[in-house]
């Protein structure tokens, strides 16, 4: 059996055609595409929301909007925290694993403060999570939340720490506490925001039910281990009204790391291929419990923090809270769920052919990638942050970076050759002088050969490129 | 007592993680400094404390006083596929000299759906040690400086302080660029390590594919019935000439594509011709964490899963070079002290590339870093040891004092 056939085989494809069928077809543009089939293809492909086509909203249409509501409905509800520009969406998934399709909202990371901690150390970290940014390939990746954590169990003193961070913040809240008084005593602090509440459990879900019902905020369940008490405690909050929830079955730290890892695998499994609508919400992870087992050396906390939210950013989770704002341990973790999170349908490679940088003329660096998008915006990113004027050839690699494809033969003198040719190269620059990427270094002699242009092996890193151009470039 | 007393004396306490990582504290004292005197406080000015809403929608239904109880079952699927078994190494009942040999595959299950099948052969780490000295992060270099010029000794630190299950010899130096190191002279780098350690091998090339071959046809020889794993074999080599003689010398073929399903099924079935599918791992190539991780970890999660539902030609256990990991800038570079050090950065790189291909099924990592070995171990150990229950000291986050 083919991979392809298996596709199939596995999951309810959506064609464009089950929702043309329940469009007004009127072919009236209002949504800004040419026709009905064409929406209902951006509509399958989730580039658009029904709720853009005006014909539809009207009474008359009322049945067939509700048809496909159902039908576009994700396996795995999507549930919004907080408001305004900030606000954080979660969960929204369509599929379980992304090369079936897309995964839509990536994990929102919280980072928590208490209600003991000094206003310095409160503020310092909220204002830590809020500056916090990383520019890649043209992203700016972020955190997105706050979680705050009464340690004190004194109702005053949550109030006052929420509305402080109230005060300084817009990015949406997690509001975590057990004691119903108490959350409520935050709830009150952080009034129309709509923070999610961690958590009901088994023994407070009334009062936290009331509390989601009477602030109409979204509720996490929480059932360590136990995803029958969890799927009871889910069905009990939707028969009382509540329906925006999160899940938490737990993030059992070390020895506990089977058991997360089957929880959350379950869940979205249940979610996703068997239809399951208890299980059917977004997921919150925690490795902020590393830290409740303090190693002496806080670097070996973080350490656990960093290698535990990769885990559960792979296995599913929509929400993370953590507790190190070091940057060597946020940055894996936004990396990783960006590249989780990346379209698998959108291509790898960027356009083959000639770019130019500042103003070259014919004595300017000649120089050349790969078009692996990722290759090629890194270096091009370099080359724009020098300020330097020069010309750069991207080949066609299919999509590899330049290790793989000179080992994989996709990056030859032979490609080269061609490259030159025909972006006519020579027209361009007077000098005949290529520069190569220091990993393909091996090629030189070979490229020498064959275009006759002379070849300087150039940095390994293009964050080398100024140094080097300055170095050997005359 | 000389050096290799001390070695073996070092080698009798197993490596603490922070041992590992403490180094980079006397490296770089100028990356650890905390700005805690320069952090502001700002504040807007107080928003007015509105009252709580008092009107509350009224419920459609009667609200449940006691749980409504409902049962759970665990969504488990049959697959009709299962990934091979390939033994790796070979004792001398075996016809080698290796101490023991490791087997992995056998999955029936994607990695660790511990709730349908548990996990037949832990994933495995085998450690890179070069024929030459190469370019090595920093964060790496100063965990194996004495040994760079020694194979075998840094093979055998690889194995005795790292915890390696495997040892990766990388004859880099056969590479007609570098210095074109002769077949036999490589071949005799690989048996001073199958001397020096008792570990399966794996042994990589250079990535020439005619220098490759001629140098591993040596090596197969030399190294009859040992059942070394040899990396890689590319479609660009002469299929025949290779899986033939890593067949009659009873070694492993690991079948190497570029991110690519199809042309993994096209290299398996030319082996198929010369090798039984219990002889071929596969590798679909690895990209480092926001480098590419995402192609690699897709890759692979589809062929396991492909593999699985009963593609004949992906069931087979996969390797990772996970160590090119540290081609991400962010693992090796020096950054602005808000990123930390990169004597932390290159390692947790190392350790999230590997554990999420871990997430994807691999049962072969080829790693770097000791800390980052020590990490994937720990958690491969973690993850194979089945359901713990609840524990009883279950953490409570929420009131915990940081």
């Amino acid at each position: 059996m083919s991979e392809r056939e298996i596709k199939r085989a596995r999951i309810r494809e959506l064609s464009p055609i089950d929702v043309y069928m329940l469009l007004p077809k009127t072919n009236c543009k209002e949504c800004g595409e040419e026709n009905c089939m064409a929406f209902a293809t951006k509509v399958v492909n989730r580039e658009v929301a029904i709720e853009q086509c005006p014909p539809l909203l009207k009474k008359e249409h009322e049945k067939a909007y509700k048809e496909l509501s159902e039908m576009l409905k994700p396996p795995v509800k999507e549930v919004t925290i907080g408001t305004g520009d900030r606000a954080v969406k979660v969960g929204g998934k369509l599929v379980m694993y992304r090369h079936e399709f897309t995964y839509f909202n990536p994990t929102a990371i919280a980072i928590d403060v208490t209600d003991e901690m000094s206003d310095d150390e409160l503020l310092g970290r909220v204002k830590k999570t809020e500056e916090f940014t990383y520019g890649y390939i043209g992203q700016e990746l972020k955190l997105n939340m706050i979680a705050v954590r009464s340690t004190s169990n004194d109702p005053e003193k949550f109030r006052s720490t929420v509305k402080k961070v109230t005060e300084n913040t817009n990015l949406p809240f997690v509001l975590c506490s057990f004691n119903p008084e108490v959350l409520e005593a935050g709830l009150v602090a952080a009034l129309n925001k709509r923070p999610l509440i961690y958590a009901a459990t088994k023994d407070n879900w009334r009062d936290m039910a009331e509390l989601a019902l009477m602030y109409k905020c979204p509720l996490t369940v929480f059932a360590p281990n136990d995803l029958k008490l969890l799927r009871s405690l889910t069905k009990t909050l939707m028969e009382y009204g509540v329906e925006d929830i999160v899940l938490d079955p737990g993030t059992l730290p070390s020895e506990g790391l089977a058991d997360t890892i089957n929880n959350f695998t379950m869940i979205r499994r249940a979610a996703c291929k068997r239809g399951d609508e208890l299980l059917g919400f977004p997921l919150i992870g925690t490795p902020i419990i590393t830290w409740a087992e303090r190693s002496d050396v806080p670097e070996v906390n973080s350490w656990n923090e960093a290698y535990i939210a990769s885990v559960l950013v792979t296995r599913y989770a929509d929400i993370l809270i953590m507790h190190s704002i070091d940057g060597w341990v946020l940055l894996p973790t936004v990396m990783l769920r960006q590249n989780i999170y990346t379209d698998p349908r959108k291509p790898v490679a960027v356009e083959p052919g000639i770019r130019t940088f500042g103003k070259p003329d014919e004595n300017s660096p000649f120089m050349l990638t790969t078009n692996f998008a990722l290759t090629y915006y890194t270096v091009a990113s370099d080359i724009e942050s020098a300020g330097v004027s020069c010309y750069l050839i991207v080949v066609d690699t299919e999509g590899i970076a330049v290790d793989s494809s000179v080992a994989g033969r996709k990056l030859t003198a032979e490609k080269v050759a061609e490259a030159i040719k025909e972006t006519k190269a020579e027209e361009k620059v007077k000098h005949k002088k290529l520069i190569i990427p220091g990993k393909a270094a091996r090629l030189s002699g070979e490229i020498e050969e064959l275009t006759g242009w002379e070849v300087l092996v150039g940095p390994r890193d293009s964050s080398d490129i100024p140094k080097f151009l300055q170095e050997k470039w005359r | 007592m000389g050096e290799e007393e001390e070695r073996k004396a070092a080698i009798a306490f197993a490596p603490k993680l922070f041992e590992l990582l403490s180094k980079f504290e006397e490296v770089e004292l100028e990356d650890v400094d905390i700005e805690v005197g320069d952090l502001e406080i700002w504040l807007q000015p107080a928003a007015a404390v509105a009252a709580p809403p008092k009107v509350v929608t009224p419920p459609l239904k009667v609200k449940p006083t006691t749980i409504l109880e409902v049962d759970f079952t665990p969504p488990i699927e049959e697959y009709p596929g299962r990934i091979v078994e390939v033994t790796l190494g070979a004792t001398k009942s075996e016809r080698g000299t290796r101490g023991k040999s490791i087997v992995i595959g056998g999955e029936k299950s994607p990695a660790f759906y511990l709730f349908e099948n548990p996990t037949p052969h832990p994933p495995v780490i085998s450690l890179d040690v070069f024929d030459m000295r190469v370019p090595l992060a920093k964060a790496v270099k100063m965990h194996v400086e004495e040994v760079l010029d020694d194979p075998a000794a840094w093979a055998k630190l690889a194995v005795d302080k790292f915890g390696a299950d495997m040892v990766t010899l990388h004859l880099v130096s056969i590479d007609p660029l570098l210095k074109d190191t002769p077949p036999k002279e490589a071949a005799k780098t690989v048996e001073n390590v199958l001397q020096a350690v008792d570990v399966p091998l794996v042994v990589g090339g250079c990535g020439d594919p005619e220098k490759d071959l001629k140098v591993f046809e040596k090596v197969v020889e030399v190294a009859e019935g040992e059942r070394l794993l040899i990396s890689s074999v590319t479609q660009d080599m002469e299929i025949g000439r290779i899986a033939e003689s890593v067949k009659r010398h009873g070694h492993v073929a690991l079948a190497f594509s570029p991110m690519d399903l199809n042309r993994a099924r096209e290299l398996n079935r030319r082996l198929y011709e010369f090798l039984p599918k219990e002889q071929i791992i596969i590798d679909t190539t690895t990209a480092a964490l926001g480098y590419g991780l995402d192609y690699a970890f897709t890759t692979m999660e589809r062929a396991r899963l492909a593999g699985l539902m009963g593609d004949p030609e992906l069931q087979h256990p996969m390797s990772s070079g996970t160590t090119n990991a540290w081609a991400a800038r962010e693992a090796w570079m020096k950054m602005a002290p808000e990123w930390g050090p990169r004597e932390l950065r290159g390692p947790i790189w190392e350790t999230v590339t590997a554990l999420t291909l871990l997430l994807a099924g691999v049962d072969l990592f080829m790693m770097m870093h000791p800390a980052a070995v020590k990490t994937v171990k720990d958690v491969i150990q973690e993850l194979t040891s089945g359901s713990k229950g609840i524990s009883k000291k279950l953490a409570d986050w929420v009131t915990v004092k940081i």
